[in-house]
């Protein structure tokens, strides 16, 4: 009888969870799909057709900007604080301390800093840069932490073999563990893109909203998620907003995908 | 008359304030299978890696008393332990193949080592793989991942890769405790054959395996290295009780 209540309980709970999000999902898409059309990818974006084209590319740009600069500095730190750091000294606690605090940040704070910092302070302006150093501070902490989580989940012995051969710190690093951790790091990395793509506190401060694909660094642009801000918000283009999201939900999946694929190849080698 | 390959005096071990080893003479000799026997925690894995400094990869080791291999303390600063570890390879308790193809595991101590000639790494891989007798199971699947294969032979890929750098002594941790019977039974008889080119040091839990495969035994408890010997000595007539009632299975 209270296994039968329970498993009750349990299909409601699964019901609702799919269920909003089948609904979320349809929504969009239903209302999304009908202006997804060729004008809505025009190369330049007007006030008729609010072409998305732009703001998808904008997007990659961003999204490439910022994992240039996170992905590195984010691995070797989390490679220094698992492999070389003792553990238990004061830096490594400040630096969890610190790491744990930026990941619970709220992103209109990066853009306020951002702000601050890199389009008045530096005097960057609203631009491609602003919007990638801002995005790269906020997605610093989830690839640390990832990748410090896939490094030490690495068996010890297999450290342990590549020692007792002979090989050097670097050598076991680079050889052994870092490719038994790669999923790990991937999979964290995919969802700093996921985070990227889906930002626009952050970036309408930083980025801004230009509606041109910007072709230098100082320029500005909009992300696709600002993108869909901004045509929601200023009334004229709603159902366009829906299409921008169809477009987002698509390139989620496809990545969702792809880092899926990727991981899947990694472990089989 | 055998030489003597490893001379250990007075060695004492602390891990943080706890002292695991206490004041351990011993001698291994060249071409002979020394036994370290003894009770779970009574030091002889932990004394087995001290004869490679593996312990020099946990913080809190602390070790006292010397190490002698050919002649030279191996705790002496200016020994290159990377160059230590290759002499004194080391197989470990559970197999620990690397997740790569089983050629890349046998090639991965040559290549540490600064081999990169193909044909160089075909015949070391060829001539490891059959000095640990798993060639004929593997020669036609070199490409398949190395942790696909069963447990005894992934254990016996794990003696291969050792044996690639050319060490002069093997250690071996309890390299048949996580094994079955038929796979013990091929390891055993392939450390009777590694002898008459290795020197070789192995832990086991087994006093049938150490009377079977060793020539000579110590026997540690607490810490304390209570007796050495010949295992033909030690196994008949032990001149410490400990010694007989461990073996006569008393405790333990």
């Amino acid at each position: 009888m209270k296994t039968k209540g329970l498993r009750i309980l349990v299909n409601i709970a699964a019901m609702i969870t799919f269920g909003t999000l089948g609904f979320l999902l349809l929504f969009i898409l239903i209302k999304g799909i009908p202006y997804v059309n060729l004008d809505f990818f025009s190369k330049t974006y007007t006030q008729q057709n609010a072409s998305v084209l732009p703001s998808l590319l904008t997007t990659l740009m961003v999204v490439a900007g910022s994992l240039l600069f996170a992905t590195p500095i984010g691995v070797f730190t989390a490679i220094y604080l698992v492999e070389y750091a003792n553990r238990k000294s004061t830096i490594v606690k400040i630096i969890s301390v610190a790491i744990d605090t930026l990941a619970a940040v709220p992103s209109i704070v990066y853009g306020l800093f951002g702000f601050l910092m890199f389009v008045t302070a530096l005097n960057f302006g609203f631009s491609l840069i602003g919007g990638i150093l801002t995005t790269t501070i906020m997605i610093l902490p989830l690839i640390i932490r990832s990748t410090e989580e896939a490094l030490i989940a690495v068996n010890p012995s297999l450290r342990e073999a590549s020692y007792g051969l002979g090989a050097g710190k670097l050598r076991t690093i680079f050889n052994v563990v870092l490719p038994v951790a790669m999923p790990g790091i991937l999979s964290g990395i995919i969802l700093a893109i996921g985070r990227i793509v889906g930002e626009s506190a952050a970036l309408i401060y930083t980025l801004g909203s230009a509606t041109i694909l910007p072709t230098s660094l100082g320029q500005s642009g909009r992300t696709m998620a600002v993108h869909m801000y901004m045509l929601a918000q200023e009334g004229l283009h709603v159902n366009q907003a829906y299409a921008t999201g169809v477009v987002l939900i698509v390139i989620v999946l496809i990545l969702n995908f792809i880092s899926t694929k990727a991981s899947q190849h990694l472990q089989k080698q | 008359m055998h030489q003597k390959k490893m001379k250990i005096e007075n060695l004492n071990l602390w891990y943080g304030d706890f002292q695991a080893l206490y004041a351990v003479n011993l001698d291994i000799y060249e071409n002979q299978v020394t036994a370290l026997i003894g009770p779970s925690g009574c030091g002889k894995s932990t004394f087995l890696k001290t004869l490679n400094r593996m312990n020099d990869l946990v913080p809190t080791a602390r070790i006292e008393g010397k190490v002698e291999f050919d002649g030279q303390n191996v705790y002496n600063p200016e020994v290159d332990v990377n160059e230590l570890r290759k002499k004194i390879g080391m197989v470990f308790q559970h197999p620990n193949p690397f997740p790569k193809s089983i050629y890349d595991n046998i090639a991965y101590g040559p290549r540490t080592h600064g081999i990169k000639d193909t044909h160089q790494l075909d015949e070391i891989v060829e001539r490891s793989l059959r000095q640990a007798a798993i060639w004929d199971e593997v020669k036609d699947h070199l490409d398949r991942n190395a942790q696909s294969i069963s447990g005894g032979q992934q254990q016996r890929i794990c003696i291969a890769r050792a044996l690639a750098v050319e060490p002069e002594i093997l250690l071996m941790d309890e390299p048949t405790s996580a094994l079955d019977p038929i796979s013990t039974a091929k390891i055993e008889d392939l450390v009777n054959k590694l002898k008459e080119n290795y020197t070789i040091v192995i832990v086991t839990h087994n006093m049938q395996q150490a009377s079977r495969i060793s020539d000579r035994t110590a026997f540690f408890l607490n810490g304390y290295l209570k007796e050495s010997g010949e295992t033909r000595k030690i196994f008949l007539n032990p001149e410490k009780e400990e010694t007989e009632n461990y073996i006569s299975g008393r405790f333990g």
